[in-house]
């Protein structure tokens, strides 16, 4: 190992310690925590665990973030696929003003829209459903596709496009069949991307569920208000909600790199 | 070239929809109740630009955004130089290559509120690892919900935590599309370790630092949810970013007309910023 | 400036190389002569660009030494062995100007200011690229990006050697056979040793004094433009130099003369009294004629490339290409082939095997 990799083999570690600081306690029991400090859990139990996976406001929550998540991420990819073709292959009236206002919209602060969502959506009576998360969601998530897509879309040569053509393919098949095969690491990119910021996004999601949709994190935050320090507990369920977002990092290993640049390096 | 085609409107027009339906309604319904004061029961009264003055005039409006600026500019005066110094010493190829990649992703896909509610965890007094070693090994005096300073330390290096690797990871993405032949011909230039940053990598990196200061700013500045649950705010006021504070007066006090001015004066500022450094950067380009 | 020498050199990008196959060097040992402008030609993966790197001290070779005058410099780093490379594609620095990029490798190494602008003033003349200095190096068309890799190559007057890695290869055909003339011109001018990494034989031929043909690993010869086409070494570079490449035909070694389809052919000396092996004759097409007698052959093929017709006929089962000026036959003419003498060899297992 040379020198140098030192810096980060330290950033990893520091990234870490509180990860196996949540992990490690979500394995104590309620005294052990509240007793003083212990490094690894002199008791494992696995009663916090047991708590969630049996009461159904906890699992439900896990079930309706995954729900309205990959709904949304579906959404998102549907429409940002087309749009992301036409900005990366044709000029057309307010293109520019157009992708740039598509932009400004992940600028928008979450806490501007958290009222006027609310009524909106009670306003068309989707209010406490998965369908108005994953809706809210596509405020931020369809302009980040667009780019990373158009990104990824521009380093593939117009020629694909006119050879599929000259070769009689009609333009749905060649989207479907050609194309997108073509661009599926940014595909891939892009829907890691959604479900992403669909996963880790509480402010809407809270804001627009009651109690049929709500999501894992929001019923956590209810605990630890609500049930004084079950510290435990919330370290169990903020622990289960590190596993999807590592399993699709897992997918998405080769390419995250340069999907993170949105596929424009 | 891209060739004109004005039916290409038809393939964003799904987009346009969506988003329009997302983004046009609660701004014009923010719109609306910044020119109106109401006293419930749907009564709307023609306010004017009054809220809009005695927001800018407020001391309250003046502190949060001193605030937002000040978290904002340290973190992005942290996170960047660290995000590009680790991109520097990482391997370039091999299985560490992906395991890094992976363990730095991490903290960006845990839930923004478990974040906070991790870091709270982490830094309790007696309780946490990072308390129990500040106050009970290193004998500092290290208390989050009484003393503003190590309010704000813990902000920070939360936000560091979460967001460093953003800029590592793009940063990196510049760097491995650096082909060789530029590190050899330095090389054989005689050129030291400082001008290969400055002259390759650095030039190399410079669309993705855009990218990653831009993205870093935007969330930055409408942080809410971390800080939020980490510190509620506090002590005092002195954790009261811009979100925090415009949720405070719109849900808390439910003063709908002044939120929503705040809320477009804030969304004004984010845009006007976002676009200043998209241009500049942007600027020695098109040179 | 510095003789270079290359003295048993291996090089296995296997940690534990076993067989032969598994080095990508097999064995070079070769001296450069100071001053000298070499072309280092072969087919793609045959090993030139490792042994450029292996001279430049970008790779460190698994056996044998490098010595620049006799000194060995085989753990010296690529700055501190003072050599140029020129890359396939540019390698510009960017941000800097035209005259900060050619300034920059005199500048690394300390030299005073005055002097760094005369020799940057000198080499954008010779480059004819004097107009742009000032200008963002960013900017600039392809072949003068390469042009300004060539420059800071040249740019240090004590440098040991230049070396070139196939550095037309993104350049206009149109504006190839300028720059080419360029550097032979600047060879001439500033008299480095400077060695031409190609796999296009004219960009050799035309470049070098001397052409190292490389294959699999192997030099297989050295030699003058002139010997590589009169007299090759081995059958590969019979092939590979011309157009069309010599013919090679199967033959037995019936008591030291060559027999091809059972006819017997002259051959321009005695075969070496130690040829065994594989037999082949070789005779370039320049020098096979149609005439009254000699072998019979089926015309397959007649294409016109301009100067003269390639005619390509089938001697019993074998293939066998002439260039014919003047009248040619037609397709599926039978024809009578002959050799001339003194350019008919014999080859056993590749190698020549004839003597004059």
């Amino acid at each position: 190992m040379q020198k140098r990799h030192i810096v980060p083999v330290l950033y990893i570690l520091f990234l870490m310690l509180p990860i196996y600081w949540l992990v490690a306690m979500s394995f104590k029991t309620t005294g052990e925590i509240l007793s003083g400090f212990s490094l690894f859990p002199q008791t494992w139990t696995l009663d916090n665990y047991r708590t969630i996976f049996t009461d159904p406001t906890w699992y439900w929550g896990y079930i309706n973030s995954i729900l309205y998540v990959s709904i949304n991420t579906v959404i998102s990819m549907v429409v940002a696929l087309p749009a992301a073709y036409a900005f990366s292959r044709y000029n057309f009236l307010g293109d520019k003003h157009l992708f740039f206002w598509l932009l400004t919209n992940r600028m928008a602060p979450a806490a501007v829209f958290a009222l006027p969502f609310f009524q909106l959506y009670s306003a068309v009576g989707l209010f406490d459903t998965h369908i108005a998360v994953a809706l809210a969601h596509c405020l931020f998530n369809i302009p980040l596709a667009v780019w990373i897509l158009e990104g990824f879309m521009q380093s593939i040569p117009k020629e694909l496009d006119e050879t599929a053509y000259v070769d009689g393919y009609s333009f749905p098949r060649f989207f479907i069949t050609i194309f997108v095969p073509t661009i599926k690491a940014g595909v891939g990119v892009a829907a890691f991307f959604c479900f992403m910021f669909s996963w880790v996004e509480l402010l809407l999601a809270k804001t627009l569920t009651a109690v049929a949709a709500k999501p894992i994190a929001a019923t956590m935050t209810k605990t630890a208000s609500s049930a004084g320090y079950e510290l435990g507990l919330l370290a169990a369920a903020g622990t289960l909600t590190i596993i999807p977002g590592a399993i699709v990092i897992y997918f998405v290993r080769n390419y995250i790199a340069r999907g993170f640049a949105m596929g424009r390096v | 070239m891209k060739t004109h085609n004005q039916k290409a409107w038809f393939f964003v027009l799904p987009v346009l929809f969506l988003v329009a339906f997302n983004a046009l309604v609660p701004m014009m319904t923010v719109v609306n109740y910044s020119v109106q004061e109401t006293f419930g029961n749907n009564l709307f009264f023609w306010q004017g630009l009054d809220w809009f003055e005695n927001i800018l005039r407020s001391d309250r409006f003046h502190a949060a955004l001193g605030r937002q600026f000040l978290f904002t500019g340290l973190i992005l005066l942290i996170e960047v130089p660290l995000g590009i110094a680790i991109a520097l010493s990482m391997p370039r190829k091999g299985v560490w290559v992906s395991v890094c990649l992976v363990a730095m992703a991490l903290p960006m896909l845990i839930p923004w509120n478990v974040v906070g509610a991790m870091w709270n965890i982490f830094t309790l007094p007696k309780i946490g690892l990072a308390g129990y070693f500040l106050n009970d090994v290193l004998g500092v005096n290290y208390n989050m919900t009484q003393d503003p300073v190590a309010a704000w330390v813990t902000i920070i290096v939360m936000d560091a935590w979460h967001w460093t690797s953003l800029v590592v990871l793009l940063s990196y993405a510049g760097l491995v599309s650096i082909p060789e032949a530029y590190y050899q011909a330095a090389k054989t230039d005689g050129a030291s370790n400082w001008s290969i940053f400055r002259y390759i990598q650095l030039p190399k990196m410079k669309t993705v630092l855009t990218i990653a200061i831009l993205l870093r700013f935007m969330d930055s500045f409408n942080i809410y949810t971390e800080p939020f649950v980490l510190t509620g705010g506090g002590p005092g006021n002195s954790t009261t970013l811009l979100s925090i504070d415009l949720v405070k007066i719109a849900l808390g006090q439910f003063d709908l007309g002044p939120a929503a001015a705040m809320s477009l004066i804030y969304f004004a500022i984010t845009l006007l910023v976002s676009w200043l450094f998209y241009t500049l950067m942007n600027k020695d380009n098109l040179n | 400036m510095a003789k270079i020498t290359l003295s048993n050199l291996r090089h296995s990008y296997y940690p534990a190389p076993e067989k032969r196959d598994d080095y990508a060097l097999k064995n070079i040992d070769l001296d450069w002569e100071d001053g000298g402008a070499y072309a280092l030609l072969g087919p793609s993966g045959c090993g030139k660009t490792t042994l450029l790197n292996i001279i430049s001290g970008l790779l460190t070779p698994s056996e044998g030494r490098i010595l620049f005058d006799g000194k060995d410099v085989t753990d010296w780093t690529p700055g501190r062995r003072n050599i140029a490379q020129v890359f396939q594609f540019p390698v510009i620095y960017d941000t800097m100007t035209v005259y900060d990029n050619l300034a920059f490798p005199l500048r690394n190494r300390g030299v005073d200011p005055a002097h760094i602008d005369r020799r940057v003033q000198e080499i954008a003349r010779l480059l004819e690229v004097e107009n742009m200095l000032d200008r963002r190096a960013s900017g600039l068309s392809p072949d003068n990006k390469q042009k300004l890799s060539m420059g800071r190559g040249l740019v240090r007057d004590d440098v040991n050697v230049v070396m070139f890695d196939e550095p037309l290869t993104v350049i206009d055909p149109h504006l190839k056979w300028k720059l080419r003339s360029k550097l032979k011109e600047l060879h001439q001018r500033v008299k480095h040793t400077m060695i031409y990494v190609t796999h296009d034989q004219t960009e050799a031929l035309t470049f070098a004094d001397q052409v190292v043909v490389m294959d699999e690993g192997e030099i297989v010869q050295i030699g003058t433009p002139v010997d590589l086409f009169a007299r090759p070494a081995h059958t590969f570079v019979g092939h590979f130099i011309g157009s069309p490449g010599m013919n090679v035909l199967p033959c037995e070694l019936r008591n030291r003369g060559a027999f091809f389809q059972g006819s017997p052919v002259p051959l321009e000396g005695p075969v070496r009294a130690d040829a065994s092996g594989r037999a082949e004759i070789g005779i370039r097409p320049e020098f096979v004629t149609i005439s009254d007698a000699g072998l019979d052959a089926v015309v397959v093929k007649v294409s016109d490339v301009g100067r003269h017709n390639v005619v390509q006929a089938m001697v019993g089962d074998t293939k066998l290409a002439a260039i014919i000026e003047g009248d040619v036959p037609h397709k599926g003419e039978s024809v009578k082939l002959s050799f001339r003498q003194d350019q008919t060899r014999l080859y056993c297992d590749g190698w020549l095997a004839t003597e004059i």
